[in-house]
């Protein structure tokens, strides 16, 4: 079995699996049952100055039967004493010595304060600090959170002070709701951060009830923006990682957060340089329960392709992102429809017909045979007929050699390399004409 | 089988709420789909069902019954398997069907629940149009011309309108009330209908309406021809279902052994309501093989979960009996004569046409639809042809649809 085991910036857990700060973390009760069934460690629930919270706190968006494809909160840190906080990491790091336990941080932006809080939180024997620079509602109107992670000065300013006392390693936990988060990234790192962990949850309003018109979730009738998370955001999550760990000035480690829910997920954010894994949706949704396949689908897929340890997995995918610029331009694909699986539904025809490029032809569908076929000179290997086929491997998107060395955008632009003939050239008002 | 209103439940029930989400989004919203192809009134069917995943009923049930009238009883009596479902890609893909029966039916509950009106009569052109017959073909053809404008007198010789929707579908797929709140949504419309008036003769109609279409139906079920089809106890299965559907179920005499003769769809329809009316057997002889049953194959497998008996290549030879009957007698190639016991034999060989009168061909006010025209079909078939006749007196009075 695959060693799961994990080092992130010296904190070691028994896999790489940790509970994301959030409603999950806010005792010791839910942290010792998620240690029991499974979980690495565990991201306490931000503690600070207690806050009230308001009672109707999350909204979701479901995708036809799914539920909660989408989930917001407008929910705030931690409403628990300090001191009651600080008890209970204290206990349960006594009592599960090998699991990963930190401590999300949040307080006002004074030094004195800061150095405070850092102290008291080193003396539970937490293995970690996490600075909550990122949470988008509420604590950002009273200059805490995003209100911080939104501005690189701030940032690397505070984590200075933390670190001026700090012991244990320090996680900046950065906000997406940024045009580059790169530079709130290269701030943290400047302040002396020992690791990064992204994202926090995305500016939001999830819905509005059309009865009433009140945006949810609705407080007697009026809501505010809340952060957005679950599988929804797990793709701006993998680009953000992958952005972060691909920046030169960005040598830390780095854990991954958003939309996690299936070790696929995981293994996704693994290879696009994730360290560390965080999860929280998944499990308001379906409980801790789901670390158990998390772990197990993780090491199996592990086994099957030869990788012993997650580094051999680490950042694999991370070369492969690159600029647009840097793809080859005569690298040439076509569509091919396996007509024996074929179940003529014909979306490929009307997705491309009318949502790209025209390249698919219609045929009777009393004529016995196919009923769609590609249009080879028109086709431009977009993969929007694959996408859409439900008949899983029934459109696969073949290349087509030629004989033409690769050229990217950026030599071609360059005046260097050939561009191979293709079919766009059909795909123009001319084509359409002689259809 | 004590209680009868549960042996009488509805036998596809209605998709709760979630369940007619999840599968709504199922479906793959097919272009050109084959599902719509199938059904005879063409109802645009990933369409009605894409409206139900984004949770808009009203408009789901108007797209269904813009093109089929009878959007009500068809989802609950038409065959699917055979037109709609059977035709659905998903079946190519190794699984089952979408549901497209019980999600028109969640559709189109939703409005005759609510009592929405989806539609209105048109701005009156003037002209007048006869109607014979207020089954789903005369009324189909009545809803659209009414919404374009023309008046609409329909005679009934029956005392209720609806055809065999109201008198003669099994009574665990279509019960009368839904029936006839379908039929009342088109009369709603501004429909005039007589009741209680049989038709004899057009010649009179002619004189006083644009257009006639005559939607009659099929006429009494035929006979066998063999000696004591008139004891006591020998039932035509029309007889025997009407009665059922227009009174108090314990009303129906049913016998402890039933001799259905006959292997069609109402055949089937006579055998299980002959069983969960509490025929302690009930069971269907038929001249010919499994094979050339005229049932659809659902059907048989129902008569078969119901626990009813099937004798094949038996022919029925006499019916025996002093006064009531106490068998029938048959004639297999295996064992040649015997009796089968029985105290009630129902007769389910077919409808003939009807003699009272038969409409003129080619006259280019007259026009005909549903079994009456196709010889005995399904609703759908009824609803498509008075749609289609609708269209073509509309054009005849020189309107353009609209």
């Amino acid at each position: 079995m695959a060693d799961l085991r994990t080092d992130f910036a010296g904190i070691k857990s028994p896999n790489p699996f940790w509970l994301a700060s959030g409603p999950p973390t806010n005792t010791y009760g839910q942290v010792a049952k998620a240690f029991d069934e499974g979980w690495g460690g565990a991201v306490w629930k931000t503690i600070g100055e207690p806050i009230i919270n308001v009672f109707s706190r999350y909204g979701s968006v479901d995708l036809g039967p799914t539920r909660m494809m989408g989930f917001n909160n407008i929910e705030l840190i931690s409403d628990r004493p300090i001191a009651d906080n600080l008890k209970e990491i204290a206990e349960v790091k006594r009592n599960y010595p090998k699991h990963a336990v930190i401590a999300s941080l949040m307080v006002e932006s004074q030094r004195k304060t800061w150095h405070e809080m850092v102290k008291q939180t080193e003396d539970t024997g937490a293995d970690g600090i996490e600075l909550n620079f990122g949470c988008p509602h509420g604590m950002s109107e009273r200059g805490m959170g995003s209100a911080v992670g939104q501005v690189p000065d701030y940032t690397c300013q505070i984590v200075e002070w933390v670190k001026e006392v700090a012991t244990i390693p320090v996680i900046v936990k950065l906000t997406p709701n940024v045009t580059d988060i790169t530079y709130i990234a290269r701030a943290a790192v400047k302040g002396g951060a020992d690791a990064l962990s992204l994202i926090n949850t995305i500016n939001s309003i999830v819905a509005v009830d059309l009865e009433t018109f009140e945006p949810q979730p609705s407080v007697r009738g009026k809501s505010s923006h809340g952060g957005y998370c679950g599988p929804a955001v797990k793709p701006i999550a993998l680009h953000l990682v992958s952005a972060v760990a691909k920046d030169p000035q960005v040598t830390i480690p780095i854990s991954g957060i958003g939309g996690i829910g299936s070790w696929r997920d995981a293994a996704e954010f693994i290879a696009l340089g994730a360290g560390s894994l965080q999860v929280c949706t998944a499990v308001m949704h379906y409980g801790f329960r789901i670390v158990e396949d998390l772990i197990d689908g993780l090491s199996n897929w592990m086994d099957e392709r030869g990788h012993r340890t997650l580094a051999d997995v680490r950042g694999r995918a991370l070369p492969r992102v690159t600029k647009w610029e840097e793809l080859d331009l005569n690298y040439h694909l076509l569509a091919h429809i396996d007509q024996d699986t074929c179940i003529k539904c014909e979306l490929c025809w009307t997705a491309c017909e009318d949502g790209a490029h025209q390249a698919i032809r219609r045929l009777p569908r009393d004529n016995g045979g196919p009923v769609v076929e590609i249009i080879e000179e028109a086709c431009v290997g977009c993969n929007l007929c694959a996408l859409v086929c439900p008949v899983h491997d029934c459109i696969t998107m073949e290349p087509v050699p030629n004989d033409f060395a690769p050229v990217t955008w950026k030599e071609y632009a360059a005046g260097k390399g050939k561009l191979a003939p293709r079919s766009e050239q059909f795909h123009t008002a001319t084509w359409s004409k002689n259809r | 089988m004590g209680d009868l209103t549960k042996n009488f439940a509805d036998i596809a029930p209605p998709l709760t709420p979630d369940y007619a989400l999840l599968e709504a989004n199922k479906c793959l919203f097919c272009h050109d789909a084959p599902c719509t192809i199938a059904c005879p009134t063409h109802i645009d069917v990933p369409v009605f069902i894409k409206k139900i995943a984004t949770g808009n009923l009203r408009g789901s049930a108007r797209v269904i019954l813009e093109a089929n009238p009878f959007g009500h009883s068809c989802a609950r009596a038409c065959p699917v398997e055979v037109l709609c479902e059977g035709a659905c890609v998903l079946n190519d893909r190794d699984e089952q069907p979408i549901k497209i029966a019980l999600l028109q039916r969640h559709a189109t509950d939703y409005v005759l629940e609510r009592k929405v009106k989806l539609f209105e009569a048109g701005k009156p052109t003037g002209k007048k149009v006869a109607i014979v017959g207020a089954g789903p073909a005369g009324l189909a053809c009545a809803r659209d011309l009414r919404r374009w404008g023309h008046a609409v007198t329909v005679f009934e010789a029956k005392p209720q309108p609806g055809g065999l929707n109201t008198y003669g579908i099994a009574e665990y797929k279509l019960k009368a009330d839904v029936a006839l709140a379908e039929a009342q949504d088109i009369l709603d419309l501004g429909v005039e209908l007589k009741l209680g008036v049989t038709v004899d003769s057009l010649e009179p109609l002619l004189k006083t309406y644009d257009a006639v279409f005559v939607g009659v139906g099929l006429g009494q079920t035929k006979r066998l021809g063999i000696l004591g089809e008139g004891l006591e106890g020998v039932v035509d299965a029309l007889t025997f279902i009407e009665h059922l559907k227009t009174h108090p179920y314990h009303e129906t005499k049913v016998g402890k052994r039933v001799v259905v003769i006959g292997a069609g769809n109402t055949a089937i329809d006579a055998v299980t309501q002959a069983k969960r009316l509490g025929a302690e057997q009930a069971t269907i002889v038929y001249r010919r093989g499994e094979a050339d049953m005229p049932c659809y194959d659902y059907e048989y497998e129902l008569a078969k979960r119901d626990g009813c008996e099937f004798r094949f290549h038996a022919v029925p030879k006499r019916v025996v009996g002093n006064g009531r009957v106490t068998g029938l007698e048959i004639e297999t190639p295996e064992q040649g004569r015997e009796t089968i016991p029985c105290d009630m034999v129902i007769i389910a060989i077919g409808q003939g046409a009807r003699r009272e009168f038969a409409p003129p061909q080619g006259h280019p006010k007259i026009f005909v639809g549903g079994d009456c025209a196709n010889g005995g079909a399904e609703i759908v078939n009824a609803a498509a042809e008075g749609v289609a006749a609708a269209r073509r007196i509309n054009e005849l009075l020189g309107r353009t649809h609209g």
